[in-house]
């Protein structure tokens, strides 16, 4: 589990986060949406460590992370994986070089236990067969499943995911929310999903936290969306007229 | 701040030891034949342009070895030649490190727990130490080389009056002397650069312009190095 305490951050005279206080809970896909600009991408920044907040306190567990030295914030990282928005793949790596890193530079394994383990990992993301492939030589998809694969394969108790779906087609999209959920469910992790995609807010949405101009406006889950009355929300999820026709036509099928 | 990030203990010695070897490939024999080609011009120059200077001079001929010699090792060969791979090098860690910031590959490794400063500017300062006074050395080699080429076969002196010239007034101190400022400009230009892409923020115009000051930074540098180590080692 991960708090956030009252967390504020601003940039010069910009306030992006004005006070945003919410509990990312372990074993359920916990996601980020709001506008372009909605302070998303900084939140998740602060909650993993690459930028500090101007005020407020950040938890794992019953840690707090806020506080920690270098050190100790490198331990915690350990159980931590990221999936960047690009991917970040090393791109003079191999697919299995990549996915080794993390056991390379942190881990005794023997080179057939790290081999058994990155086979696993790919096998978990379905990418069997792609070990000797670079980087360029992979789709948006594929690059994204194995930084999945990376984020992974030292089982950390803790899964970011920055955008996961952008620039990907709905078929490949919708296979990555699948296998982010499955993985999460699978390994009792927290998972922190940040996303304006409506497909994964309506598929893998066990908590959902909206942000508008940097406050939390809605919290709940997927189930919670259709009935709800926030206008904020209802604007976003179901920005086009299209989306409402359906929203309407769900909700009178409900009735 | 960052150079105290950078010396830690690695989390994993083997692989800064692979990255390391990885750099000293390219630093050491990426730069091989630059580095020769630039050398060998420089001695021939020297010996040409001494030769001309000695015209109507009772100063005798066979100074042009002693000179090309002792120009090179105090001065030519490593100033020129890290100034040279200060483009070349500097450079390129300059957009290695930049590139790695933009494409979030040094996010991905701090949160993973790497020391990234120290895991990507320590093997590249190490390599460079060992490898820049390296070929400071063969460059000095085959500046002499191109002073013979240019002195001797280009017909100005015999091989025997440019071996005379080399063998003159030798003092080990001027080779004591190259290899201090090699290692200094190795520093400079290693860690400048490092800087330069570490802290590198933008888009592509800011990762040239980022490229481009590790160049001009380093050759200052270097160039203000060069000064202050002759003050000292020569008084």
């Amino acid at each position: 589990m991960i708090r956030a305490v009252d967390i504020r951050k601003s940039f010069d005279e910009t306030e992006v986060l004005k006070g945003i206080s919410m509990t990312f809970e372990k074993g359920k896909t916990n996601l980020i949406i709001g506008r372009s600009g909605a302070g998303k991408t900084v939140l998740l920044k602060l909650l993993v460590g690459l930028m500090e907040p101007t005020e407020g306190e950040i938890w794992y567990g019953d840690e707090n992370f806020s506080q920690m030295g270098k050190k100790q914030r490198r331990e915690i990282r350990m159980e931590v994986g990221m999936l960047f928005q690009g991917s970040a793949l090393f791109d003079s790596m191999t697919v299995e070089e990549n996915v080794s890193f993390p056991l390379d530079m942190f881990t005794s394994m023997t080179k057939k236990e790290k081999q058994k383990q990155v086979d696993y990992c790919l096998e978990r993301v379905e990418l069997v067969g792609a070990n000797k492939k670079y980087p360029s030589e992979t789709s948006g998809g594929m690059q994204k499943r194995v930084g999945i694969a990376r984020s992974i394969v030292l089982n950390p108790k803790y899964l970011f995911c920055d955008e996961p779906n952008s620039g990907l087609d709905p078929k490949t999209a919708l296979l990555i929310d699948e296998l982010i959920k499955r993985i999460t469910y699978e390994n009792e992790m927290t998972t922190i999903i940040n996303t304006h995609d409506m497909n994964s807010v309506m598929e893998i949405g066990d908590n959902i936290a909206l942000l508008y101009q940097g406050e939390l406006t809605w919290q709940g889950n997927k189930s919670e969306v259709l009935d709800s009355d926030n206008e904020l929300l209802q604007d976003f999820i179901f920005a086009s007229p299209f989306l409402q026709r359906l929203r309407d036509a769900a909700l009178q099928n409900t009735k | 701040m960052l150079l105290r990030t950078a010396i830690s203990r690695p989390e994993k010695f083997s692989m800064y030891w692979k990255e390391t070897m990885r750099q000293m490939d390219d630093i050491g024999i990426g730069s091989i034949i630059i580095v020769s080609i630039i050398a060998v011009f420089i001695g021939a120059v020297t010996a040409v342009q001494f030769a001309y200077q000695l015209d109507g001079t009772l100063v005798p001929r066979w100074y042009i070895g002693y000179i090309v010699r002792d120009s090179t090792i105090i001065e030519l060969a490593p100033t020129i030649s890290c100034l040279v791979l200060a483009g070349k090098v500097g450079s390129n860690i300059a957009a290695e490190i930049g590139g790695m910031r933009q494409k979030e590959h040094i996010d991905a490794m701090e949160i993973m727990g790497v020391n990234t400063a120290s895991y990507l500017i320590m093997p590249k300062v190490i390599a460079g130490l060992v490898m820049i006074p390296i070929l400071v050395c063969l460059a000095a080699f085959i500046s002499i080389l191109g002073g013979y080429l240019s002195s001797v076969v280009g017909g100005l002196i015999t091989h025997e009056e440019y071996l005379r010239g080399l063998r003159s007034f030798f003092s080990d101190y001027n080779v004591f002397m190259m290899v201090v400022k090699s290692l200094v400009f190795a520093f400079i230009l290693t860690t400048v650069s490092a800087y330069q892409g570490y802290y590198v923020k933008g888009g592509s115009i800011e990762l040239g312009q980022a490229s481009t000051q590790a160049v001009v930074y380093s050759d200052i540098l270097i160039l203000l190095a060069d000064y202050v180590i002759a003050l000292l080692l020569t008084q």
